[in-house]
C-alpha cells in the first residue's frame, strides 16, 4: 500500500506541509518495500486555479491509496475520493510522526473536505 | 463612448460618482453594473424593472458509457477543470472557462456540450438613464464571462458609463478593456493613495486613458493631490467631505438631484469628459 504525505522537505524528518493542492512535494511511503519516494509538486505551486485537482490526479497516477495532509478542499477531495484515496487530516509536525500515528490507527479517514475552496 | 468609474478598493463612491454622472447627462445614456458579485446600482436607483435574462455557458459533460478513461480531456484543460481518475474523466463546471478545447480533443466523442447558468442580467429604466446590471449566481467564479455578456448588450451611438468591481482583478481588466476612457475614484488618504497607485498602474498596463476624481475631499491630507501633480494625472473632479450628501444619500436621493451646486459640478465633469 502507498500512503502520500504532503511535505515541505524530502526526507521523513521533514515538516508535514499543511497545504495539499499548494503542498511544496509529496513523500510516497511503500509499506510493502518499507521506503519513502519524493516527488515534486513543483508545476502546481503556481497555478492559477485548480491545484488540488492536479495534484490529486498525480497521486491517483502513483497508485497511492491514503493521504496524509493538513488541508483538503473540496473539489480535491472529490477527485480523491473517486480514486478511491482516503484522505487523513492532521496537524502533525513532521512525516515520520504522522506516519507513526497514521500505522498506530491514531489517525481518522474524513468524510468531507475540511478547507473551503479557494474559488468561491 | 465608453467610460469606466474604477477604484483601487471598494468603498470609495466609486457607485456614488457613477449613477450621479449618469443622472446629470440630460441625454439618453446606458449605466452598466459591471459589480456582478455585489451589484448595488439599483440599490441607488430604483427605477422600472424592464426585463431580466438568464446568462449561461457552455460547459462540457461525460458520457461515462463512451469514455475510455485516456485522460486527454484532463491533459488539455489549462484551468482543470477537467479530472481523470479511476478511468473516467470528471467535469468541474464552476472552473469550466467554454473553451470548447476537451470536446475536440476526446478521441471518442463522449464529451458534448449543455448550458450552464452563471447569472442574470436585469434592464431597468429611471427617466434617460437605461441601467443594465450582471447578477452572479452565488458560488460562480465566471465573472469575467458575465461582464463580457454585459458589455456586449452596449448599444453603440448612446453613451455607456461601466460601474467596475472594485480592486485591480480579472473582472476589472474585463471591465476596462475597450473603454474611451476610465474614471478612478479615490479618497485622500493614505489607504486611498495606495489603492490608487494600484489602479493607476492597471490602467496604465491596458494603455488606457484616466483621470481622477477625489471624493471626500477634507477628510485626509494632500498626497493624492501631490501624487497626480507629480504622474501628470488630471484631477477631474472633486467632491467635498459633505453631511448634506450623507444625508441625501440615507434618505434615497442622489446630489446632483438635491444639491445643486453638485449638479454643477458633475455638469462640468460630463464637459471635461465630452472633450475627449
Ligand atoms: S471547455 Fe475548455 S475550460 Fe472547459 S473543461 Fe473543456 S477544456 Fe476545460
Ligand atoms: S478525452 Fe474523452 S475518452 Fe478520454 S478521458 Fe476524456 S472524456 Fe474520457
Amino acid at each position: 500500500m502507498k500512503i502520500a504525505f504532503t511535505t515541505t522537505g524530502d526526507s521523513p524528518d521533514s515538516p508535514l506541509d499543511p497545504r495539499f493542492g499548494r503542498a511544496t512535494g509529496f513523500l510516497v511511503y511503500d509499506t510493502d518495500k518499507d521506503a519513502f519516494e519524493a516527488f515534486s509538486n513543483n508545476q502546481n505551486l503556481n497555478a492559477v486555479q485548480g491545484a488540488g485537482i492536479q495534484a490529486a490526479q498525480n497521486l491517483a497516477s502513483l497508485g497511492v491509496e491514503a493521504l496524509v495532509t493538513g488541508h483538503c478542499g473540496p473539489k480535491a477531495f472529490t477527485v480523491l475520493s473517486r480514486a478511491g484515496i482516503k484522505v487523513y487530516n492532521t496537524g502533525l509536525a513532521t512525516v515520520s510522526g504522522a506516519l507513526n500515528a497514521f500505522r498506530n490507527g491514531e489517525l481518522t479517514a474524513a468524510e468531507s473536505a475540511d478547507s473551503e475552496s479557494h474559488w468561491v | 463612448m465608453r467610460l469606466v468609474v474604477a477604484s483601487g478598493k471598494g468603498g470609495t463612491g466609486k457607485t456614488t460618482v457613477a449613477v450621479n454622472l449618469a443622472k446629470s447627462w440630460g441625454s439618453p445614456v446606458q449605466l452598466l453594473d459591471c459589480d456582478v458579485e455585489a451589484p448595488n446600482t439599483r440599490l441607488f436607483l430604483g427605477g422600472t424593472m424592464l426585463e431580466s435574462q438568464v446568462v449561461t455557458i457552455s460547459v462540457p459533460e461525460v458520457n461515462e458509457a463512451l469514455c475510455n478513461g485516456c485522460g486527454e480531456c484532463s491533459r488539455f484543460c489549462e484551468y482543470s477543470a477537467m479530472a481523470c481518475v479511476a478511468g473516467k474523466a470528471m467535469v468541474f463546471v464552476s472552473m469550466c472557462h467554454s473553451c470548447g478545447g476537451c470536446s475536440l480533443v476526446c478521441p471518442t466523442g463522449a464529451i458534448s456540450e449543455v448550458e450552464s447558468r452563471i447569472g442574470t442580467i436585469v434592464t431597468s429604466s429611471f427617466g434617460k438613464t437605461t441601467l443594465l446590471e450582471g447578477i452572479l449566481d452565488v458560488g460562480s467564479t465566471m465573472a469575467p464571462q458575465l461582464i463580457r455578456r454585459l458589455k456586449s448588450l452596449v448599444k453603440s451611438g448612446v453613451p455607456a458609463i461601466l460601474d467596475s468591481p472594485p480592486g485591480t482583478s480579472c473582472p476589472v481588466v474585463t471591465t476596462m478593456k475597450g473603454a474611451d476612457f476610465v474614471i478612478l475614484v479615490t479618497e485622500p488618504t493614505p489607504f486611498g493613495l495606495h489603492d490608487l497607485t494600484l489602479a493607476v498602474a492597471t490602467t496604465r498596463e491596458l494603455g488606457l486613458p484616466f483621470g481622477v476624481v477625489v471624493n471626500r475631499l477634507g477628510i485626509g491630507d494632500d498626497r493624492v493631490h501631490s501624487y497626480c501633480a507629480t504622474e501628470h494625472i488630471q484631477v477631474l473632479l472633486e467632491i467635498p467631505d459633505d453631511r448634506r450628501i450623507a444625508e441625501a444619500y440615507s434618505r434615497g436621493e442622489l446630489m446632483v438631484d438635491v444639491l445643486p451646486e453638485y449638479a454643477g459640478l458633475f455638469a462640468g465633469l460630463r464637459r471635461e469628459l465630452e472633450k475627449r
